[in-house]
C-alpha cells in the first residue's frame, strides 16, 4: 500500500524516563527499509516505551532517531505521522465512540491528496472484508480481531513508510494472530513497507521477522537473525518464554 | 387548562435558552473534561458587548453578530491561555480557574458598564399570538426557539459530517490516539471551546430581554443550564437539549404556580435528585460515571 | 500547624498546649493592636475576624478533606439570618448564646447539604453548591414577611459593656468579639486537624478507596467535614450580621462564596495560617481598591468591582503559577533562600502535584 516504498529507521542510544524511572537505558537498533524487525522481551522490558518514544508520545531524555536519515527525536506525534511513520498502539487503540468508517477516515485525514485518501480507504476495506461489512457500526461493537484490523487499517490509510506495531497478537486467537502476521509480511514484501514489530508472542513474531532484537530492563540484550535467536536456549528461557 | 398550555409553551421557549447553555457546557465537558463555570459569566459579558453596540446606534443584528463573534474569541482565548495549563492537572484546579474567570468577568462587567439593571431590546414583539383562548408564543419566543434550534443543527452537522468535526470528536474522545493520527489536538480543543462559547453567548443575548442585563444576570441561567446538562448526562448534546426543554417547562410551572423566587431552588432540587438517583443522567451513552 | 512552628519539645510537646499558647500570645498581641488603632481600623479588624472563621472553615473542607464548596456564602447567610431573627426578639439571649445558635442552625443545614455532597465529586459538587448559593437568597424574597425581602433585616446588638468605660468605641468591642471567635475557631480547628478525625479527613482526601480499606467510613467523614465547615460559616455569618448591623440577601451573593474560596486558595488551601492571610487579603483588597478609586476619582463602579476583578485574577494566577497558594509560595521561596534543606524539595514536589494538600503534617 505505501506508494514510495519504505524508509529506514535508525535508533541510537535512546534514553527515556518517566520521572525517576528509566524505561529505556540507551537503546540502539537499525531497521533497514523494507524489512521487519521484531522487538521481543518480557513485560516491562521497555518495548512499548520504545515505540511511544519513536512516535513522539514520549520525549526522549537523549539519543537520536533517524527516519530515512532525518533526525526526528523529540518531534510531536502529529508531525511524526506526517513524516511517514505510523504507530498502531497496544490494546487495539481504536476510538470506541466512533464508527468503523470514521476511525478509518481519521487515519488519512491529514493528507492533502483527497482523491488518494478515498483510494486508500477503499484499499483498507478490500484488505479487511469484515470491516467493509461493518462500516457504520461503532468501533466498540467490534470483536478483538476486528479492532486489531481496524487499528492496522487506520494506520495504513495514512500510507505510512514505516509502521510501528505494538503487540498486534495481544488477546487474539492464534489463527487470527497468524493471519495478521502473514498480512504484515505480505505488505512488507509487496510494497517495501518497513515494520518495527513489538511482541510478547516471540515465536509468531520471529516467524515473520527479518531481524530480531531482545530488550530487557530498557537495554538491548541480543540482536540477531530470528532463527539464531529462536535457537538460543538461554535467551529463550530467560527472556522469550517459549 | 389554557393557562397550563401557555405556561408550558413559554417554558419550552425558555428551555431552549437553557438548552443552549447546557449544550455549551456539554461540548466543553466532552472535549476537555472541564466544567466551565465561567460559561454564564462569559455569556453575560458578550451580551454587554452587544448592548454596547445597540447603545451606540448599531442594529440588533450587528449586536447579535458581535455577541456571537466575541463569544467565539473569548472561548478560544479562555481555553488556550487560561485553561490549557491546568487541563491535565487535578480537576479542582480547572474548576478554580473557571471560577476565577467567572468572578473576574463579573467584576469587569460591573467596572465597565456599571451595576444597574438594563433592559435589553429585541427586534421581535413580545406579544403572544392567541390560538382560540390560549395565549401561545410571541414572535420573540419563536425567534428564540428557531435560532437555538438552528445553531444546534449547525453544530450537529459540523461535528457529524465534516472532516474538522471528525477531528474534534477524535480529539475529545481519545486525545492521544488522535495525535498519533496527525490531529492537532490542542487546536481542536480550542476550537471546541470557541464553538461552545458561541452557543453560550447566544443564550446570553436571548435571555437578556427577560431577565434584564446585569453582571449577575446569568448566574441563575447558568444553574439552569448546568442542571439541564446533568439531566442529559453531561456528555450528550441531545440530552442537553432535552434536559434544557424539561427544566424550562418545570421552571415555568414553578414560576407561575409557586413563585419565581423559588426557581433556582427548584433547579437545585432537580439537580440533587438526578445526581442521587441516576448520576449518569438520562441520556448518557457512557455507562458509568463517578460524580 | 496553627500559626507558628514552635519546637515540639518541653512544655510544647502537647498539641493542645502548643495551640493554646499560640492563641493566648496572639490574643494579647491583637488586644494591643486593636487598642492602638482608630475606629475605622478596628472595624476592618472586626471584618478580618469573621473572614478568618469562614476561610478557615472552607480550608478544612477543601484543603483537608478535598471537597469543594461554592455555597459557603449561602451558609453564612443562614448564620446571619439566624442571628438577626434571634436578636430581633424582645428579650434576646446573650451574644455568646446567639452565636452558638448560629453555629448549631448552620451545622444542621450543613449536615443536609453535606449528606447530598458526600455523594458528589469535583465539578458536580461545585455545581450543586453553586446552585445552592444562587438559589438560597431567593427564599428571602419569597418569604419576605419573615426575612424582610431585598432590604433584609436589621440586627440589634448591645453596646460595649459599661465596665469598659463610656467612650469605649463599639468598633473595638466588635473587633474583640470577632477576634475572640476567630481564635477559638482556629484553636479548635487546629486541634481537629491534628487529631484522629483530621487524619481521617486527609486519608479520605488522598485516596477514598484506601481510606475505606483502612476502616474509615468515607461518606460519614465527608459529611462531618461539611458540618464542621458549615458551622464555621454559620459563626462567620452571625458575626458578619453583628458587625454590619444587618442581614441582607445582597451581602450573600455568589461573589461572597467565591471571595471566600479566593481567600482559601490564596492562603494555600490546607494551612490554617494561610486562612489568616487569605482573610486579611479579603478585607485589605476592597480597602485598597476603595482608596485607589477615591484618589484617582474612578467612581463607584470601579470601586465596588475592582475587588471582584482582583479575586478572579488571583484565583486564575495562583492556579497557574503557584497551585499551593501564598503560604506554599512563601515556604518555597524560603526553602530556596536557605539553599533547600533536604526535606524541602520532596515536600514541595508533592504539594505541586496535588493541588489540595496540606503542607504541614
Amino acid at each position: 500500500m505505501p506508494d514510495a516504498g519504505g524508509m529506514s529507521l535508525e535508533v541510537k542510544d535512546l534514553v527515556t524516563s518517566y520521572g525517576a524511572i528509566k524505561a529505556l537505558r540507551g537503546v540502539s537498533l537499525n531497521v533497514p527499509a523494507g524489512s521487519i524487525t521484531a522487538v521481543l522481551g518480557a513485560n516491562g522490558a521497555g518495548k512499548s516505551s520504545l515505540l511511544r518514544t519513536l512516535s513522539g508520545l514520549v520525549r526522549p531524555r537523549s539519543g537520536s532517531v533517524l527516519l530515512d536519515g532525518k533526525e526526528i527525536a523529540g518531534r510531536a506525534p502529529e508531525d511524526v505521522v506526517q513524516m511517514g511513520m505510523s504507530h498502531v498502539p497496544e490494546g487495539r487503540g481504536v476510538i470506541a465512540e466512533l464508527t468503523v468508517d470514521d476511525n478509518l477516515r481519521l487515519g488519512g485525514l491529514w493528507r492533502k491528496d483527497k482523491a488518494d485518501r478515498g483510494r486508500a480507504l477503499e484499499e483498507a476495506y478490500a484488505l479487511f472484508p469484515p470491516l467493509d461489512q461493518r462500516r457504520k457500526r461503532l468501533a466498540m461493537t467490534l470483536s478483538g480481531g476486528e479492532r486489531q484490523m481496524l487499528a492496522l487499517g487506520r494506520a495504513l490509510v495514512a500510507r505510512p513508510r514505516v509502521l510501528l506495531l505494538d503487540e498486534p497478537s495481544l488477546g487474539l486467537a492464534p489463527r487470527i494472530t497468524s493471519q495478521i502476521m502473514a498480512l504484515v509480511r505480505r505488505l512488507c514484501d509487496e510494497t517495501g513497507l518497513t515494520v518495527l514489530l513489538v511482541e510478547q508472542n516471540a515465536r509468531s513474531a520471529l516467524s515473520v521477522a527479518d531481524h530480531g532484537v531482545v530488550l530487557n530492563l530498557g537495554t538491548v540484550v541480543a540482536s540477531d537473525d530470528p532463527a539464531k535467536l529462536a535457537a538460543d536456549d538461554n535467551l529463550r528461557h530467560a527472556y522469550l518464554g517459549f | 387548562m389554557s393557562r397550563f398550555l401557555s405556561v408550558t409553551l413559554s417554558g419550552l421557549a425558555g428551555g431552549m435558552i437553557y438548552a443552549a447553555v447546557a449544550l455549551s457546557l456539554v461540548l466543553i465537558w466532552r472535549a476537555t473534561r472541564v466544567l466551565n463555570f465561567a460559561q454564564g459569566a462569559m455569556a453575560m459579558f458578550t451580551t454587554y458587548l452587544a448592548y454596547y453596540v445597540l447603545d451606540h446606534d448599531g442594529s440588533y443584528w450587528l449586536a447579535f453578530a458581535v455577541a456571537l463573534l466575541s463569544g467565539l474569541l473569548l472561548g478560544a482565548f479562555v481555553e488556550r491561555v487560561l485553561v490549557r495549563p491546568v487541563e491535565s492537572g487535578p480537576h479542582l484546579n480547572a474548576v478554580v480557574v473557571t471560577l476565577g474567570i467567572f468572578i473576574f468577568l463579573q467584576g469587569l462587567a460591573g467596572l465597565l458598564f456599571g451595576g444597574r439593571f438594563r433592559s435589553f431590546p429585541t427586534t421581535f414583539s413580545n406579544k403572544n399570538y392567541n390560538v382560540g383562548d390560549v395565549s401561545t408564543l410571541s414572535p420573540f419566543e419563536i425567534f428564540v426557539i428557531s435560532s437555538v434550534g438552528l445553531v444546534a443543527v449547525l453544530l450537529f452537522a459540523l461535528f457529524q459530517y465534516t472532516d474538522v468535526g471528525l477531528r474534534m470528536r477524535a480529539a475529545a474522545f481519545e486525545g492521544e490516539i488522535a495525535r498519533m493520527l496527525g490531529v492537532r489536538v490542542g487546536q481542536m480543543l480550542t476550537l471546541g471551546w470557541a464553538l461552545a462559547a458561541v452557543a453560550g453567548s447566544l443564550a446570553g443575548i436571548l435571555v437578556a430581554p427577560s431577565v434584564f442585563l446585569h453582571p449577575n444576570n446569568m448566574d441563575g441561567v447558568f444553574v439552569f443550564g448546568f442542571t439541564a446538562a446533568v439531566i442529559g448526562g453531561l456528555d450528550s448534546p441531545v440530552g442537553a437539549i432535552i434536559g434544557g426543554l424539561g427544566i424550562g417547562v418545570l421552571l415555568s410551572y414553578v414560576a407561575s404556580y409557586a413563585g419565581g423566587d423559588l426557581q433556582t431552588l427548584a433547579a437545585l432540587g432537580v439537580l440533587v435528585f438526578i445526581l442521587m438517583v441516576k448520576p449518569s443522567g438520562l441520556f448518557s451513552s457512557t455507562a458509568t460515571r463517578r460524580v | 500547624m496553627a500559626t507558628l512552628a514552635l519546637p515540639r519539645r518541653g512544655p510544647f510537646a502537647s498539641t493542645i498546649v502548643r495551640h493554646l499558647t499560640v492563641a493566648v500570645v496572639g490574643g494579647l498581641v491583637l488586644l494591643l493592636l486593636t487598642s492602638s488603632v482608630n475606629a475605622y481600623r478596628d472595624f476592618q479588624i472586626a471584618n478580618v475576624g469573621y473572614y478568618v472563621v469562614a476561610v478557615a472553615g472552607l480550608t478544612v473542607l477543601t484543603g483537608l478533606n478535598g471537597q469543594i464548596s461554592l455555597g459557603h456564602g449561602a451558609l453564612m447567610m443562614v448564620g446571619a439570618y439566624t442571628a438577626a431573627l434571634i436578636l430581633d426578639r424582645d428579650n434576646p439571649p446573650p451574644l455568646v448564646v446567639v452565636l452558638v445558635l448560629c453555629v448549631v442552625v448552620t451545622a444542621v443545614v450543613g449536615a443536609i447539604v453535606g449528606a447530598a455532597a458526600a455523594r458528589l465529586r469535583g465539578p458536580y459538587l461545585a455545581g450543586a453548591t453553586l446552585a445552592f448559593a444562587v438559589g438560597l437568597p431567593g427564599l428571602t424574597s419569597h418569604y419576605a414577611g419573615t426575612f424582610g425581602g431585598d432590604n433584609g433585616l436589621s440586627v440589634f446588638t448591645s453596646p460595649p459593656p459599661a465596665s469598659l468605660g463610656v467612650d469605649f468605641p463599639s468598633e473595638r468591642w466588635q473587633a474583640w468579639i470577632t477576634l475572640a471567635a476567630a481564635l477559638v475557631t482556629l484553636v479548635l480547628l487546629a486541634n481537629l486537624a491534628s487529631s484522629r478525625v483530621g487524619r481521617s479527613f486527609r486519608a479520605v482526601r488522598d485516596d477514598e478507596v484506601s481510606a475505606e480499606l483502612a476502616g474509615i467510613h468515607v461518606a460519614r467523614t465527608q459529611v462531618l467535614a461539611f458540618v464542621v465547615s458549615a458551622a464555621c460559616a454559620g459563626l462567620a455569618g452571625g458575626l458578619l450580621a453583628v458587625v454590619s448591623g444587618q442581614a441582607t440577601p445582597g451581602a450573600f451573593s455568589v461573589a461572597l462564596s467565591l471571595a471566600i474560596l479566593a481567600g482559601a486558595v490564596l492562603g494555600g488551601l490546607g494551612s490554617l495560617a494561610g486562612a489568616v492571610y487569605g482573610a486579611v487579603a479579603l478585607v485589605a483588597l476592597p480597602a485598597i481598591s476603595s482608596n485607589a478609586s477615591e484618589r484617582f476619582d474612578f467612581g463607584t463602579d470601579v470601586k465596588s468591582n475592582m475587588p471582584l476583578l482582583v479575586y478572579g485574577a488571583l484565583l486564575v494566577i495562583v492556579m497557574l503559577v503557584a497551585p499551593q497558594g501564598l503560604q506554599g509560595g512563601v515556604r518555597r521561596l524560603a526553602g530556596l533562600l536557605r539553599g533547600r534543606s533536604p526535606a524541602q524539595p520532596a515536600r514541595n514536589e508533592s504539594v505541586t502535584e496535588v493541588s489540595v494538600t496540606e503542607p504541614e503534617g
